[in-house]
C-alpha cells in the first residue's frame, strides 16, 4: 500500500474513532453531556489520539529502520570484487537501488512481468537491454551480482512495505478498541487531551533544539576531519589565505586571520552606520513623531528589511562603489584602487541593518511605561533629557539585543560582501582596500571543484565553526553586559 | 517669604493666593472635559479635589503644570495665574514651570536608577548643585522631607524600584521636593498603597504644607477630610463647590455635593 494511502487510512480510522468515541460517551451518559466528566469532544479526541499517536509513531520508526536493515542485508550479498570496481560500497548500493527502481518502473509500465523481474536466473545483459528499451536510465551495465542484489532489494522492500502497512493498520485498530474501551462516564478524557497538548508543545520545542545540536555536530565532525589534514595552529594563527586551486596537491595557506579581520572590519563599519541612524530614527519615531508621520514612516523604513541582500549587493557594486571611487579614487584622494572595498560593503550593509536596529528599538522604547516619562517631565526635564537619562537606560537591554541581532546579521552576511568588498583576503587597515569575509570564503571554497575530502573544501566547516563560536561568544558577552547594566522598571 | 501662622485652620483664608484660575476650559478632542472652572489655590494649604471618576479633577490638576501639553488632543483655555503670571503665556517655558510646580503620580514611578540618582535627577538637570557635596546635601534634605531618609540612608546606591510601594511613593515625593518646587501636585498619591503607608504619606503631606502649596486629587473623602484645609468638588467637568474642608463636609451648599459625600452619587 503506498504511503499516502496508508496515512489516509489511519486518518480515516482516527476520524471514525473520534465520532465513535464521542457518541459512545454520550450514549453512556444517556445523551446528556452534563453527566460526563469531560465535554463529549474530548472523548472523541482521546480515541483519535490513541489511534494516531502509536500508528504514526510506528510508521516513522519503521520508515527509518527498514532502509538500514535492507542495506545491511544487501551489502552482504555484494562480493568484494564489485565493490572494488564500483569505487566504494556506497556507490554500488546506489547502483543497486537505481536498478531496483528501474525494475519497478518497468513492471509498472508493462515492459516486464513481475515474474521476470523476480527471476533469479535472468541474464543481466537481457535485463539491461529491456530497461533501456523501457526508457529507464541505466548507468553503465548492470553486473550479475548487482542485478541479483537489486532483485532481492525489490523483494525485501515490497515485503517490508506490506508488513509495515499491516502492522500500522493493526495498531490503529487496536488503538481504536483501547480508546473506546476507556470511554465511560467517569473517564477523564479532558486530562488526557491536556497531557497530549503539552507533549505536542514539548516536541515542537525539542525539534528546534535538536536541529541546532545536529547542525553543530555536523560542523564539529567535518572540522575535526579538517584539522586531521591541516594543522590547527596554522589555521588559527596563519596570516595568509591562499588556497591552492589545483584541487589535490599543491600547498595551500589557510590562515583564518585575514578573513576574520575582513569580517570584523566590514561589520564594524556596518554597525557604525546602522546603530546611530537606526537608534535615532527609532527615537524620533517613538518619541517625537506624530502618529500620522509614524504610521507612514515606520512601514517605509521596514521596507528596507524586505529588500533581498543580492539587490543591496548590486546597489553596492553599481552605485555606492563608483560614488566612493569619485571621492576617494584616483581622481579624488587616491586612497581607493577599485570600487570594491570594505567601505563600500560596510556602508551598504549598514543601510541594510538600519531597519533591524530601528524597528526593534522602536518597539522597545515604546514598551517603556509612560509613567517614567511623566515622572521625568513632572520634574521639569526636557524631552531629550528624559530620553537620554530615563527612557534609554530603561530600554538598554532591549537595544543591546537589537544591536547584537544586527551584528550577527552583519557577520553572517555574504551577498553584499561578494559583490561589494571583493574577494581578496587581506590584512590591512585602509578601509578603501578590497577585503573579504569568512562567509564569502565559505561559499567560494565549497562551490569550487575541489575534492570534498581535501582540506581546501573542508576548511569551510572550520570557518563555519569559528564563526559559530564567535557569534556565540558575542551573545554571551552581550547577555553579561545587559545583566550588569540593566535598569529594571518593573 | 510669607511667615504668618500656618497651621490653624481658621487662619487658612489669610494665606496668599498661589494659583488663580479663571474661566478654565479643557477639551480632549471633542469632549469638553473642564467647563468654566474658577478656583483660587492658596499657599501653605492643602487643597483637595474630590469627585466621581471622570469628573475632570485629574485633568484640571494636570493643567496646573501643563502636563496636558504632552497629550496631543488636549486643548486648554482660560487663565491660570501662578503668582499673577499666566502659565500658558508664550513666554513661559513649560519645562521651567514643571520644576516650580512638582507632581507626584497615582502609581509610584521611581526611575530604574539608584535611590540617590532618583532624587538627584531633578537637581542635576536644573544645575542646582555646584559640586558633589552640595548634591549629597540636597538629596539628604529631600529624603528627610520625604520622611524616608532613615529607611534608605544605608542603601542609597540600590535601585529605587526595589523599595516597597509605600516607600517608592515617598521616594517619588522626595524626588519632587528635591527641585524645591513652590506647588506640589499629587494625583491620587495613596491609591496604590496600604493603610499604613497611606497614613505615613498623609502625615508627610501635612508636613509639606508648611513649605509648599499642596494640591491633592483623591477618591477617598476621609482622606480629603483628614489632610486638606480646602476642598473642591468636581462633577461632570464643573467645579460644583469650593470652600473650607470642614464646611464642605459638614454643611455643603450644593445638593450634588451632599449627595456625593453621603455616597448617593459617585
Amino acid at each position: 500500500m503506498p504511503l499516502f494511502w496508508l496515512i489516509l487510512a489511519v486518518l480515516g480510522v482516527a476520524l471514525a474513532g473520534f465520532i465513535l468515541g464521542r457518541s459512545r460517551a454520550l450514549g453512556h451518559a444517556g445523551g446528556d453531556s452534563r453527566g460526563l466528566h469531560s465535554l463529549p469532544n474530548y472523548y472523541g479526541w482521546n480515541v483519535a489520539l490513541k489511534i494516531m499517536v502509536p500508528a504514526f509513531g510506528l510508521l516513522v520508526v519503521w520508515l527509518l529502520l527498514q532502509p538500514l536493515y535492507i542495506t545491511s542485508q544487501i551489502s552482504e550479498m555484494i562480493p568484494e570484487a564489485s565493490v572494488a570496481d564500483g569505487g566504494s560500497l556506497g556507490l554500488v548500493l546506489a547502483e543497486v537501488r537505481r536498478a531496483a527502481e528501474g525494475l519497478d518502473a518497468a513492471v509498472a509500465s508493462g515492459a516486464m512481468t513481475e515474474e521476470f523481474a523476480r527471476d533469479v536466473r535472468a541474464d543481466f545483459a537481457d535485463v539491461t537491454q529491456r530497461l533501456k528499451d523501457a526508457g529507464q536510465i541505466v548507468t553503465g551495465t548492470i553486473t550479475q551480482p548487482i542485478l541479483n542484489a537489486a532483485q532481492s532489494y525489490r523483494i525485501m522492500t515490497a515485503t517490508g512495505n506490506m508488513a509495515m502497512s499491516v502492522a500500522v493498520l493493526v495498531l490503529a485498530l487496536a488503538g481504536l478498541a483501547w480508546g473506546l474501551r476507556q470511554t465511560g462516564v467517569s473517564f477523564r478524557a479532558r486530562n488526557v487531551v491536556e497531557t497530549s497538548v503539552r507533549a505536542l508543545l514539548i516536541a515542537a520545542a525539542s525539534v528546534a533544539i535538536l536541529t541546532t545540536v545536529g547542525i553543530v555536530l555536523s560542523l564539529v565532525f567535518n572540522t575535526v576531519e579538517f584539522f586531521r589534514l591541516y594543522p590547527a595552529s596554522e589555521f588559527f594563527f596563519g596570516t595568509n589565505w591562499a588556497p591552492s586551486f589545483s584541487g589535490r596537491g599543491g600547498a595551500s595557506d589557510l590562515g583564518v586571520i585575514p578573513l576574520l579581520w575582513g569580517t570584523f572590519y566590514i561589520s564594524i563599519v556596518a554597525l557604525l552606520v546602522a546603530v546611530p541612524i537606526g537608534l535615532f530614527a527609532a527615537i524620533y519615531l517613538s518619541e517625537y513623531a506624530s502618529s500620522r508621520v509614524r504610521s507612514i514612516a515606520k512601514p517605509a523604513i521596514e521596507v528596507l528589511a524586505g529588500i533581498p541582500t543580492i539587490v543591496y549587493g548590486l546597489f553596492a557594486l553599481l552605485t555606492v562603489g563608483p560614488l566612493l571611487m569619485e571621492v576617494f579614487g584616483k581622481e579624488g584622494l587616491g586612497w581607493m584602487q577599485s570600487g570594491t572595498s570594505v567601505m563600500t560593503a560596510g556602508l551598504v550593509m549598514g543601510i541594510m541593518l538600519i531597519p533591524f536596529v530601528s524597528s526593534l528599538s522602536d518597539d522597545i522604547i515604546n514598551a517603556v511605561p509612560q509613567a517614567m516619562r511623566d515622572g521625568s517631565y513632572g520634574l521639569g526635564a526636557t524631552q531629550s533629557e528624559t530620553i537620554r537619562q530615563v527612557v534609554l537606560p530603561a530600554a538598554l537591554p532591549g537595544i543591546v539585543g537589537a544591536i547584537l541581532l544586527a551584528a550577527s546579521r552583519a557577520i553572517g552576511e555574504t551577498m553584499i560582501v561578494v559583490l561589494g568588498a571583493g574577494a581578496a583576503a587581506r590584512l590591512e587597515l585602509n578601509p578603501f582596500e578590497a577585503m573579504t569575509t569568512v562567509t564569502a570564503k565559505i561559499v567560494s571554497q565549497l562551490t569550487g571543484d575541489a575534492d570534498f575530502a581535501s582540506p581546501e573544501a573542508l576548511v569551510a566547516f572550520a570557518l563555519g565553526m569559528t564563526l559559530f563560536v564567535l557569534t556565540l561568544g558575542l551573545n554571551v558577552f552581550a547577555l553579561f553586559i545587559v545583566r550588569k547594566y540593566r535598569e529594571q522598571y518593573e | 517669604m510669607y511667615d504668618a501662622p500656618k497651621t490653624a485652620e481658621s487662619t487658612v483664608s489669610q494665606n496668599e493666593i498661589k494659583f488663580d484660575c479663571r474661566d478654565c476650559q479643557v477639551w480632549y478632542g471633542d469632549t469638553h472635559a473642564i467647563k468654566d472652572v474658577n478656583i483660587q489655590i492658596e499657599d501653605n494649604t492643602v487643597t483637595s479635589f474630590i469627585g466621581p471618576s471622570g469628573c475632570g479633577k485629574s485633568t484640571f490638576l494636570r493643567c496646573l503644570n501643563r502636563m496636558n501639553d504632552t497629550i496631543d488632543v488636549a486643548r486648554v483655555e482660560g487663565q491660570f495665574l501662578l503668582d499673577g503670571e499666566d502659565i500658558y503665556d508664550r513666554k513661559v517655558d513649560p519645562v521651567q514651570l514643571r520644576a516650580k510646580v512638582g507632581m507626584v503620580f497615582q502609581k509610584p514611578n521611581p526611575f530604574p536608577k539608584s535611590i540617590y540618582d532618583n532624587v538627584a535627577y531633578g537637581p542635576k538637570i536644573h544645575g542646582m548643585a555646584k559640586n558633589k557635596a552640595e548634591l549629597d546635601e540636597i538629596v539628604e534634605r529631600a529624603l528627610r522631607r520625604g520622611a524616608i531618609w532613615d529607611e534608605v540612608k544605608d542603601r542609597l546606591d540600590q535601585p529605587g524600584t526595589g523599595l516597597s510601594g509605600g516607600q517608592q511613593q515617598r521616594l517619588c515625593i522626595a524626588r519632587a521636593v528635591a527641585t524645591e518646587p513652590e506647588v506640589l501636585l499629587m494625583d491620587e498619591p495613596c491609591s496604590a498603597l496600604d493603610p499604613i503607608a497611606t497614613a505615613l504619606v498623609e502625615e508627610l503631606i501635612d508636613e509639606l504644607r508648611t513649605r509648599y502649596s499642596v494640591v491633592i486629587v483623591t477618591h477617598s473623602m476621609q482622606q480629603a477630610a483628614r489632610v486638606s484645609q480646602k476642598t473642591a468638588f468636581f462633577h461632570l467637568g464643573n467645579l460644583v463647590e469650593f470652600g473650607d474642608t470642614g464646611e464642605i463636609f459638614t454643611n455643603p451648599n450644593d445638593p450634588r455635593t451632599e449627595s456625593y459625600i453621603t455616597g448617593r452619587i459617585g
